[in-house]
């Protein structure tokens, strides 16, 4: 008799919660490297906050944006970064399991391999750096005059979530084309890592080209700046209109597309390790 | 008295040729790492070109060519510094692989940064290079003034990469304590770019910042360089620089070789 389809899932479920259980108690081992490793990452958010400070402290407003406007963008784009980092950034090792042949044992387990990949290291540290941004957006929201209404929180909620989604895309799109870089895994850095760094920045003051690349192939623009443009009320890049805020779901199902076709395209091309 | 052995047969000569070399066998990761490096350079050119205009065209010394050199020359030098805090020394502390190092009839300390050193002189070539190119391409950045400028540039390029190396191999040694250093280098990432002048010039620091840079060696890695290379301060000003420079890599260079000496003692190998 088959087993009943609750009864596989919690057994599916509680394998998972096992694993990542496991790895969290292994990383809180070594204690005073782990409490390192937890400022550290507190500490990188918050350099990354004082870059935006000093330079927005030194000039008035840059590309139409105020430290206080600049805070909502880096705090929403920040957390929404550090989110999807805790569910997928550990995508980023697959080159070393490709080369070392680990990546085999994944075929081999009865679970799809994204999620391996995805539980196959939990960085408690992570969660220290979700604070950073959060910390930053409740106080730009603060500082910022807005006009609270069921739109205004609908619009954040919409942007956050849509964010989340849009970087953990970038991720996988990442992932799968690690397949066919391997020695070359830092160029998809230029996407993920230099996505989350264009996120923090009001778009209009980028080059023609990486509006292209960074609002559209990589719709990072839509993780922040545009949603609180649209907040602010602060006419977008090239006179596009200020409701493309609301659009930000549509970016996020374009890149869960780009990331799912080339993270199939790249795990059809993969053919073992050999030997 | 026995013949001078040639640079060839000196063991340090060849671990700062194999580093140098070693780094040769990887084309695509070189290619990767500038294409990345260019997208950065892309993004931090706009917004500081942004910040230059709209402070009214100078912003703490900075004119846009300037600024667009800063941007560029700093992008070139990301692949021959070490910003993230890793090592070979680190991994092999953890693994235990460092008691056969001091087997050997070099010094550890010279193994490691000489290794380290070579690698970054050679994605000069590669890296360092085309990113300048890049910049002047889709740029106006203002390049050294005259042969000075360039002579002088090029010795605080070379003082700044070693220091940057001998800072993370004196920060690596803190393995023989702590066995996982993982934390250790998040905590130098977290800094070392920031102080070094990585995203913003220090000098756009509020003043209590910039002494508290001041005080650590990090802008003789990045920054310092970078003022020589692109004109920024010439005479003595620049020679001042390169002092600064030369004292800091004598005091991490020492730091290294003591924690060496005491890690060495310290060292207690897991597993058999």
């Amino acid at each position: 008799m088959a087993e009943p389809e609750e009864r596989r899932r919690a057994r599916v479920l509680r394998a998972y919660r096992a694993v990542l259980a496991s790895r969290a108690r292994s990383q809180a081992s070594h204690r005073a490297s782990f409490r390192m490793d937890l400022v550290g990452a507190v500490l990188v958010g918050l350099i990354e906050f004082t870059e935006i400070w000093v330079l927005y402290s030194a000039t008035d407003q840059i590309g139409g944006f105020t430290l206080a406007q600049i805070m909502l963008v880096f705090g929403l784009s920040d957390l929404a970064f550090s989110l999807a980092d805790l569910a997928a950034g550990h995508c980023d090792n697959l080159p070393q399991y490709v080369r070392a042949g680990t990546l085999d044992v994944f075929f081999l387990r009865p679970q799809p391999l994204l999620a391996q990949l995805m539980t196959s290291d939990l960085s408690l540290r992570r969660i220290g750096r979700c604070l950073v941004g959060a910390t930053a957006l409740t106080v730009g929201l603060v500082l910022n005059d807005i006009d609270w209404g069921i739109g205004t929180v609908g619009l954040l909620v919409l942007a956050l979530v849509s964010g989340f989604v849009i970087f953990t895309a970038q991720f996988v799109t990442a992932a799968g084309l690690q397949f066919f870089l391997i020695n070359g895994s830092e160029m998809t850095n230029a996407f993920v890592y230099g996505g989350r760094y264009a996120a923090t920045q009001p778009a209009v003051v980028w080059p023609r080209a990486l509006l292209l690349v960074f609002g559209v192939i990589f719709p990072v623009a839509f993780t922040a700046y545009l949603p609180v443009s649209t907040l602010l009320g602060v006419p977008g890049p090239l006179g596009l209109p200020t409701w493309l805020g609301w659009c930000a779901p549509v970016a996020a199902l374009w890149a869960v597309t780009v990331a799912g076709l080339c993270w199939r395209w790249g795990l059809r091309h993969y053919r073992g390790a050999g030997g | 008295m026995r013949p001078l052995p040639s640079p060839s047969r000196n063991p340090y000569w060849r671990f700062l040729v194999a580093g140098f070399r070693g780094q040769s066998a990887y084309p695509l990761a070189t290619f990767a790492g500038l294409v990345a490096n260019a997208t950065f350079g892309l993004l931090k050119g706009g917004i500081m070109g942004a910040a230059v205009e709209s402070s009214g065209g100078e912003l703490a010394g900075y004119s846009a060519a300037t600024m667009a050199a800063f941007v560029w020359l700093g992008q070139g030098m990301l692949g021959s510094v070490n910003f993230w805090g890793g090592s070979d020394l680190q991994t092999r502390i953890k693994s235990g692989d460092v008691a056969v190092d001091f087997l050997r009839p070099v010094s550890v300390q010279a193994a490691n940064v000489l290794t380290d050193v070579g690698k970054g002189l050679f994605a000069l070539l590669p890296r360092g290079l085309p990113s300048v190119v890049i910049g002047v391409l889709v740029s106006s950045m203002a390049l050294p003034p005259d042969a000075t400028a360039y002579v002088l540039g090029l010795l605080s390029l070379l003082i700044g990469i070693t220091v940057s190396h001998a800072t993370v191999y004196a920060v690596a040694t803190s393995g023989f304590w702590l066995v996982e250093t993982r934390g250790v280098s998040v905590l130098y990432m977290a800094v070392s770019g920031f102080f070094a002048g990585l995203f913003t010039p220090i000098y756009l620091f509020p003043d209590w910042l910039l002494t508290l840079a001041l005080l650590t060696p990090f802008p003789s890695m990045m920054q310092f360089p970078i003022d020589v290379l692109s004109g920024q301060v010439t005479g003595a000003a620049a020679a001042q620089h390169l002092g600064v420079q030369v004292v800091w890599l004598a005091v991490v260079l020492g730091v290294g070789h003591l924690t060496t000496r005491a890690g060495r003692r310290r060292l207690e190998v897991q597993g058999g």
